[in-house]
């Protein structure tokens, strides 16, 4: 249908609100507690906007479209209503602009100069109000919250509900639950949807050059592989573009020893898991089995599906393996005392903070990653440096830990698991080469994939799953039939790594899955694509992990039920 | 008895609903009934919360069988219903006995309501009915189209309902119910024709004053004020009419009354209204506790930008109805009576 925006004519489908319609268009509305990924709220207020022959303001973000509709996204009416609601969010905002995750990128600020706000009008309503902190991953700092609720929303989408609206007096506050059935399990998708920066990963901004400050250590960088398609945008770069060479030149010039891919340890947590895979479907035994390579989805199991522990697979996620590795392997080799070794680990997600500090995943005494830096502060630890990634002499990752196969780099989008590990899964089973290596049904943003694969004569029955809730929903039914999978791949955040919670601000849907595009454009120009085919796994196996004491101590862990914290 | 033609009964009285709104009843019962679905739902609204405004109560003690029998004829009018009686929660502990009594085995639950006074407005009572926070809906979708658990939904108020059965046995003389408070010298509830004017009203009841006063018409705290001279109109929303001694009145007292009310009643989900609230309770807080007292005069001089600010966002950017209302009192207030 045709409407008017702006005295101009565009083309819409029926169904659309105004918002969506002025966006397709680069029409500006602001809209604070709009996000693609949840449903609308209207509470902001800002969206406001003026049609033709209807009284009064409309917000644009609930308002769908209708035939020959005329609307005016600015007015000086309009322009009031948005000045004096900003004035009035201003006011429940302490400000903290230095320390934002929003990095002067702030939609707030944005606005306060368009609509010449005079954001100190209204004294702060929410100075004094608490900050919390969840488990070693997160910090939500509730004086900076401006009730949009896209946190309690995104959480409740997650299913895990730790995030509450509580009645405190005639106000009401977020806070964390406390009732002791419900835990966080720190997948950082507030921190993605929280328009205003009140939540951030632990240590984010303050702590980032901690893990360079110890001169007596050797200093290794390892980043995942949803990185590499992701942290270009904190320098403007268009989304989803592939800054590989580029991410390990900025590292190295901020003076770090070694920069290793962590794609080159999921290549060892394939093989691992195609093993144990391979195993379990000959036994029958703990069935399904679930990948374990992100730890918010691990703490889920754990907290609230404790009785599904033994479906986990053992393997350790590839940071956690890279890091011991590096300790043990790399170390010997390079004849350096492992306790001066310091592994940082460069992660799109909050929840790897969490996993490092987990006991069980100590290799001989030592912690195998010392620091965890998300996408965002390696970012602005960059910055700080004055390190562009616009403009700097790509370098490629050190050896022998820095090249991986394209079933590595895959790992970062939903399905990337899954899809890497039936490549080498397939060729173990059958001793054949496998001919077309893409599993297309694995991939996409859909929030369960379901394919059967069919390896040998038999089919292995799987299901893809990113998104908690989606999880849970795969969870109940196998309550109701046990039988329903073999193989469960799940990441707790939309799309998978790529969306997760210490990835770039904004993150919404579409640019999920642009980051997800040039993960797999990547995997497609690899010469060596499958896992058990890089020479570094096949060197290492040789080497080093050829022994079961060996492998059990680097490449598998145990998990427990969990309490809340 | 109910027929099929109570619609057009409803349409023939033009009955509008009594909860505030206005709405024709005729056209959403119509909607309802004519909504595809596979189970609908009604409900009654008996939540009255604003100050001064207690007719659903006076109905609830004295005429629960005409209440009843509304619903009645709305079950058999819209197929596969079921309904609840939403109360306020005094009303819910007061009644429940008698209620249950005259219900006998038609499906009607009772509910108590729970939350704030928003949880009076439609939509919020959805909410609160599937136990959310109550706050209202985005809307449309229209409860008749969609409402409780997402199934066509009639709400109406009790005294809409008490209306109904009237209508149904040809027995509806127009009149509505007034709630009379505040320095009136006979308060309570009447039953008088809908199109009496704000004089006749209070002259027929023995109540207009003997003194200098102003009145507040609707609502207690979202009602307009209103000059001796302009009581020529019909009572606007819940029929509250509230008397006050001009002399006597503490006018920034008055407005802290309405502030408090609307702290506590709104739902804060919107920031134009949860903020916009604050911030005008803390200035008549602040004008009360001022050593140095103001006129009204002077005090909106003062805080002349401001007000009208925040006056403007309410009006015109809230999310519902409670936060657009809000204005009037204040509003026509300090028209008025500076």
């Amino acid at each position: 249908m045709k409407i008017i925006i702006n005295n101009k004519k565009i083309e819409a489908k029926k169904g659309q609100t105004i918002l969506e319609v002025a966006k397709e268009n680069n029409i500006d509305i602001p809209a604070l507690c709009f996000h693609s990924d949840l449903d609308i709220k209207s509470n902001c207020r800002l969206c406001v906007v003026e049609i033709k022959g209807r009284d009064g303001l409309h917000t644009a973000c609930s308002t769908k479209i209708e035939p020959e509709m005329e609307i005016a996204t600015e007015s000086e009416k309009i322009i009031k209503a948005r000045k004096i609601n900003l004035e009035l969010i201003f006011a429940q905002h302490c400000e903290e602009c230095n320390d934002c995750i929003w990095n002067f990128n702030c939609q707030l600020l944005k606005l306060a100069k368009k609509y010449n706000v005079e954001i100190t009008r209204f004294t702060d309503r929410k100075k004094g109000y608490p900050v919390h902190q969840f488990g070693p991953s997160l910090i939500f700092d509730s004086s900076k919250c401006i009730d949009c609720r896209n946190c309690v929303d995104v959480c409740q989408k997650q299913c895990v509900e730790f995030l509450e609206v509580k009645e405190r007096g005639h106000l009401f506050q977020v806070i964390p639950s406390k009732d002791k059935n419900k835990d966080c399990i720190y997948c950082g998708q507030c921190i993605t949807h929280c328009p205003v920066g009140a939540f951030e990963a632990v240590g984010e901004f303050e702590d980032v050059e901690k893990p360079l400050q110890d001169k007596n250590k050797t200093v290794i960088f390892q980043f995942a592989p949803a990185i590499r398609t992701s942290i270009g945008e904190e320098f403007n770069l268009p989304y989803g573009s592939i800054v590989t060479e580029q991410l390990v030149a900025g590292i190295k010039k901020l003076g770090v020893d070694k920069v290793f891919d962590v794609s080159v340890a999921a290549d060892f947590t394939t093989v691992e898991e195609a093993k144990e895979l391979t195993e379990r479907l000959k036994n029958n035994k703990n069935l399904p089995m679930f990948t374990s390579c992100c730890p918010s989805w691990v703490k889920f199991v754990e907290f609230y599906y404790p009785e599904l522990i033994p479906h986990l697979t053992s393997v350790r996620s590839p940071q956690i393996i890279l890091g011991g590795l590096i300790k043990t392997f790399w170390a010997k080799k390079e004849n350096i005392d492992p306790k001066k070794i310091t592994v940082v680990s460069i992660m799109p997600c909050v929840a790897k903070k969490y996993e490092i500090q987990r006991e069980e995943l100590k290799v001989s005494g030592l912690k195998p990653v010392d620091y965890v830096l998300t996408t965002r502060e390696l970012a602005y630890l960059f910055n700080k440096n004055k390190i562009n990634l616009k403009n700097i002499e790509p370098m490629e990752a050190d050896n022998p830990l820095g090249i991986p196969s394209g079933a590595g780099v895959i790992f970062g989008a939903s399905g990337g698991v899954m899809e890497s590990a039936l490549r080498t899964a397939y060729e173990k089973i059958t001793g054949q080469c496998l001919e077309k290596l893409e599993f297309q049904q694995v991939r996409g943003m859909e929030g369960i994939k379901k394919t059967t694969v069919e390896i040998k004569g038999s089919s292995v029955k799987t299901a893809v799953v990113n998104g908690i809730r989606n999880a849970k929903k795969i969870l109940e039914e196998l309550k109701e039939d046990p039988k329903l999978y073999e193989y469960v791949e799940v990441m707790a955040c939309f799309g998978g790594c790529i969306g997760g919670g210490g990835q770039p601000v904004p993150t919404d849907s579409k640019i999920r899955k642009q980051r997800a595009e040039s993960l797999y454009q990547i995997d497609t120009v690899k010469e060596i694509r499958s896992a058990h085919k890089n020479p570094i796994i096949k060197k290492v196996y040789k080497d080093f992990l050829n022994s079961e004491e060996k492998i059990h101590s680097v490449c598998h862990t145990r998990y427990f039920p969990r309490k809340k914290d | 008895m109910a027929t099929n033609d109570i619609i057009t009964k409803l349409k023939k009285n033009n009955l509008l609903g009594r909860g505030g709104a206005g709405f024709p009843t005729s056209l959403k019962w119509d909607m309802v009934k004519n909504a595809e679905a596979e189970k609908k739902y009604i409900v009654c609204n008996g939540s009255e919360g604003e100050p001064n405004v207690f007719k659903d109560g006076f109905i609830l003690e004295n005429y629960p069988e005409e209440v009843i029998e509304g619903i009645k004829i709305a079950l058999e009018t819209i197929d596969n219903s079921s309904a609840y009686i939403y109360l306020h929660k005094d009303y819910y502990e007061k009644h429940t006995h008698k209620l249950e009594e005259i219900i006998g085995d038609l499906p009607i639950t009772l509910f108590k309501k729970t939350g704030h006074y928003i949880a009076s407005e439609e939509t919020s009572i959805l909410e609160v009915i599937e136990g959310k926070r109550s706050e209202p809906r985005i809307r449309p979708p229209f409860p008749p189209q969609s409402g409780l658990w997402n199934y066509p939904t009639l709400i109406n108020n009790v005294e809409t309902f008490y209306y109904v059965a009237k209508i149904n046995k040809d027995e509806y003389q127009n009149t509505r119910f007034y709630s009379i408070s505040g320095d009136a010298q006979n308060g309570g509830v009447f039953e008088l024709p809908e199109n009496y004017s704000i004089s006749q009203v209070l002259e027929e009841t023995n109540n207009l004053p003997n003194f200098d006063f102003f009145i507040q018409a609707g609502g207690g705290a979202m009602g307009e004020i209103l000059l001796p001279n302009e009581l020529e109109q019909p009572t606007e929303g819940a029929g509250a009419i509230i008397v006050f001694n001009r002399k006597q009145t503490d006018l920034f007292v008055l407005m802290k009354k309405w502030t408090d009310f609307l702290l506590q009643g709104n739902c804060d989900k919107c920031a134009p209204c949860r903020e916009g609230i604050f911030r005008l309770a803390e200035i008549i807080e602040r004008e009360i506790n001022n050593p140095n007292k103001h006129s009204l005069d002077e005090f909106f001089k003062a805080r002349e930008q401001t007000l009208q600010d925040l006056f403007f966002v309410l009006e015109q950017t809230s999310f519902c109805a409670l936060g657009k209302c809000a204005v009037i009192p204040f509003r026509s207030l300090i028209k008025k009576l500076k």
